[in-house]
């Protein structure tokens, strides 16, 4: 008893049983959706391994984007930051149709996620340096963010023929699995890391929850917050690469398109609030899969397209009720009327009876 | 009993994990000052919240006027009669005075916000309370003092049955506190029932009718203040015997500072906020900044610790010229600031009591040179029994805790740092007798015992008086007197705030 009292309490509960139901869900509607086959090039195939592989990018997204709103800040340029950044290594690829690469692939993609940070690094002067609102900050690189990458595509979407650029979206020969599955779980296993090996977990915190008594204890707000800026836009540095990846090319227009709003979803989904203060990387990650799970879903019991946001939307209405505190409460109460309803008027049957 | 206005019967509240209130009996009579009283974590603060809605009670009845009320909010309490001046203003700084006061229930004018009557009414309202100010400015343009005031005006003009003031005098010089005594004195010749909690001994005696006493959650006795000695009611608070109260006032054996200086200030000043100042801080001594609010106490701290920088003069740490520029510097050389505005400046009340220790020892070793697990633990435990913190646990959360026990986590918060330097300002405000004494002897106690060097700011003169081996009275943002030794008395430190023979 106890110990489901521990499970039901912690951080990490309710996320987990929202990605539950939808798991449950399509296990019972979606045929074979358990099902993984060994496609003949060596590769494992199947519903639950397609939905790790297009979440990635979002999960690497959230990640940066739980440190940022834990300073109860805010990153919506991160979608532009993906186009900055995909734009970034096809051009310095390039898209020579001998399939020949014009930089090695490895700087082309170190030049990308540095782009990325530099990027970030802008938000965060902005945010940190000159106190900018972070929503009007961030506009500023979001509005601005698919400029820059036409700007460096000339407006053209540059496809790459490059053939280990695929990889990084697909997988390497002689891999079962996706390359981004790995990549992800390297950035999630250097997020552990840090909130294990240093005190930025609590510095963030801290400073999310009163910047004010933060710096009366010694702790350079300004560059806590310039940092998770900058994180968050390592992060979106790498999710270009695999979103360019995918398709093989840098389309500035649609790279990353508003994928910063559901990077803040998965946030919330996953338990850390707007205004900032404790965060949870666990639930982050969840919360980006529970989306990505959520429009697999759809696609697969055939949902058109242009109809998905509006499923969409009921769907996460009810993922935030579920974790709403004052619902939760206006339920228990609800429950609770019931049934003392229930034990009065059985208590009455019960008298007339004798 | 005649003309009971509000009857408070076996008031239950549990928090988790704690029994905050127990079968609480309070009565408040028509015309009456009722004080609560009660040590730090006793339930005061509890009680009156349940009282107005801000907290759901667990089991009892609140009877007004007869009538069971059961307010589920602060402003269903509001329009039963119950208005609320809490111990922190809750008002916004950056909105106008007439807007605080009229926030809620501004009055309208063909659907729209009058504000010409918004501005009239305020300006009247604070008239008769004897405040004089311009009221389309924003808050933040006023003292802390008049801010008190303004939330007195505000919770009075809702046609209060009662009113109930937490802590109102905390930050307000005698002057002020006089004047508020004549209004609250007003408003009970109106028949309005009037709940005072305070700290001030002397305040409680020289304004209220009857006190009742709680302790640990639990009522002690409501009494006639007339018919009980003070040292009684000291005694019932804290629940031990007279005798052990007798020591309660008994001065502890002062620190004797050493020759060394630790810290001198070479006529330090910053625009704007200190003119001039100038003073030598030795190895083991207790020092005191006296002075009004705003008479520029605060800001020489604050410039000590980097908080400001200064734009005059120079700060000398063991003889050597420093630029402190920011908190961290200044921490490297091994000041410490725990500062006056607690819930602003002090604590992160989301994080636990352990996290908000080894907070500045964290910020001082780097990010990345993380203080294992088990070393914060061992820190926090020693800390929670040296300082005697009453917490349920090192993971409870800061916010959590009654007021002068998340004083003294500050206080470990920096302790642990090791300081030479230590620098309490109004460590004892809103804190119960109890608290203060130990606070203030364990200041004597480490400048005693370990050497540090203790600077000692406080409103309240005879804490001053009892601690300090010397008396910096700052006046207007400059220094205007220094104090040693033998002449320390309330009277010469009066004089020379007021400016008699500086």
């Amino acid at each position: 008893m106890g110990k489901l009292k521990g499970l039901t309490s912690s951080s990490l509960f309710l996320p987990l049983v929202a990605l539950a139901a939808l798991l449950l869900f399509n296990i019972i509607f979606v045929d074979g959706f358990l099902h993984i086959e060994m496609t003949e090039d060596g590769m494992l195939y199947g519903r639950l391994i397609d939905i790790l592989n297009r979440s990635s990018s979002l999960i690497i997204l959230s990640l940066g984007m739980t440190f940022v709103i834990a300073t109860s800040g805010i990153d919506i340029s991160v979608g532009a930051v993906v186009a900055i950044s995909s734009a970034v290594v096809c051009t310095l690829i390039g898209g020579r149709s001998d399939g020949a690469a014009e930089t090695p692939m490895v700087l082309a993609m170190l030049a990308a996620v540095g782009a990325g940070v530099l990027c970030g690094a802008w938000n965060g002067i902005l945010v940190a340096k000159f106190k900018i609102q972070a929503v009007v900050a961030t506009l500023i690189l979001m509005t601005a963010g698919r400029g820059v990458a036409q700007l460096m595509t000339s407006g053209q979407i540059i496809t790459v023929y490059y053939k280990p650029f695929s990889y990084i979206g697909g997988s390497i020969p002689g891999n079962v699995l996706p390359t981004t599955i790995f990549i992800v779980v390297a950035m999630v296993l250097l997020v552990a890391f840090l909130m294990k090996k240093t005190s930025i977990g609590l510095f963030v915190q801290s400073v999310g929850i009163n910047p004010t008594a933060s710096r009366f204890a010694g702790i350079n707000v300004t560059m806590v917050i310039f940092l998770v800026y900058a994180f968050s836009g390592l992060c979106a540095g790498v999710s270009g690469l695999i979103e360019s990846s995918l398709i093989r090319a840098a389309d500035a227009n649609n790279a990353g398109l508003n994928m910063e709003m559901d990077a803040i979803l998965a946030v919330a989904l996953g338990g850390t609030l707007l205004s900032g203060g404790k965060f949870y990387i666990g639930g982050s990650v969840i919360g980006a899969i529970t989306i990505q799970t959520l429009t697999t879903t759809m696609y697969a019991i055939g949902i058109a397209s242009d109809q998905l946001p509006v499923i969409k939307a009921i769907a996460v209405i009810i993922l935030c009720l579920i974790q709403s505190k004052r619902f939760q409460a206006m339920f228990n109460e609800w429950k609770n009327r019931r049934n003392s309803h229930k034990d009065l008027s059985m208590a009455e049957k019960a008298v007339d009876k004798v | 009993m005649e003309n009971v206005l509000l009857e408070m019967r076996q008031i239950n509240k549990i928090f988790p994990g704690v029994r905050a209130l127990s079968k609480i009996d309070f009565t408040l009579r028509n015309g009456e000052i009722h004080s609560l009283m009660g040590e730090n974590g006793a339930g005061k603060s509890t009680l009156v919240k349940v009282l107005t809605g801000v907290y759901q009670r667990d089991g009892g009845a609140i009877k007004l006027e007869g009538k069971e009320i059961s307010p589920h909010t602060p402003k269903e309490a509001q329009e039963c009669g119950i208005s609320t001046v809490y111990q922190e203003v809750n008002l916004c700084l950056n909105l106008t005075v007439a807007e605080n006061i009229f926030i809620g229930r501004e009055p309208k004018k063909h659907g729209f916000i009058d504000w010409k009557l918004i501005n009239m009414r305020a300006e009247e309202l604070l008239k008769k309370l004897n405040v004089d100010i311009d009221v389309t400015k924003t808050l933040d343009h006023y003292s802390v003092a008049i801010q008190q005031m303004i939330a007195i005006a505000r919770a009075v003009d809702v046609s209060a049955k009662i009113l109930i003031l937490d802590e109102p005098t905390s930050s307000l010089d005698e002057q002020e506190t006089q004047r508020l005594f004549k209004i609250i004195r007003q408003l009970k010749k109106q028949g309005m029932g009037i709940i005072f909690i305070s700290h001030f001994l002397e305040q409680i005696y020289d304004l209220c009718d009857r006190v009742t006493v709680l302790r640990n959650g639990e009522l002690v006795g409501t009494y006639d203040v007339a018919a009980l000695p003070k040292v009684e009611l000291i005694a019932r608070m804290v629940g031990k015997d007279l005798s052990d109260v007798k020591d309660f006032g008994k001065k502890e054996e002062k620190s004797i500072p050493s020759e060394d200086v630790f810290l001198e200030a070479d006529h330090i000043g910053c625009t704007g906020l200190l003119m001039n100042m100038d003073v030598k801080i030795h190895k083991g001594e207790v020092m005191g900044f006296a002075g009004l609010l705003g008479s520029g106490r605060t800001e020489t701290a604050e410039l000590l610790f980097g908080i400001y920088s200064i734009t005059k003069g120079q700060i000398l740490i063991n003889g050597k010229k420093l630029n402190i520029k920011e908190p961290m510097a200044a921490m490297r050389k091994k000041i410490a600031f725990c500062p006056e505005n607690r819930k602003l400046q002090g604590i992160i009340g989301d994080l636990s009591v352990r996290e908000n220790i080894i907070l500045a020892m964290q910020a001082k070793d780097g990010m990345f040179c993380h203080i294992p697990y088990k070393e914060q633990v061992r820190l926090a435990d020693e800390s929670i029994k040296l300082l005697n913190i009453k917490v349920s646990s090192r993971e409870q959360l800061m916010k959590n805790l009654s007021g002068g026990n998340q004083q003294k986590v500050i206080i470990a918060r920096w302790l642990v740092t090791n300081p030479d330097l230590l620098i309490l300002d109004e460590p004892t405000r809103g804190i119960d007798v109890g608290t203060k004494n130990e606070i203030q002897k364990m200041a004597i106690h480490l400048a005693k015992e370990k050497g540090m060097a203790i600077v000692f700011i406080s409103g309240e003169m005879d804490e001053m008086v009892r601690t300090c081996t010397k008396l910096v009275v700052l006046r207007d943002r400059k220094k205007v007197a220094e104090i040693e030794n033998d002449d320390i008395s309330s009277e010469n430190v009066m004089r020379a705030i007021a400016g008699g023979d500086a």
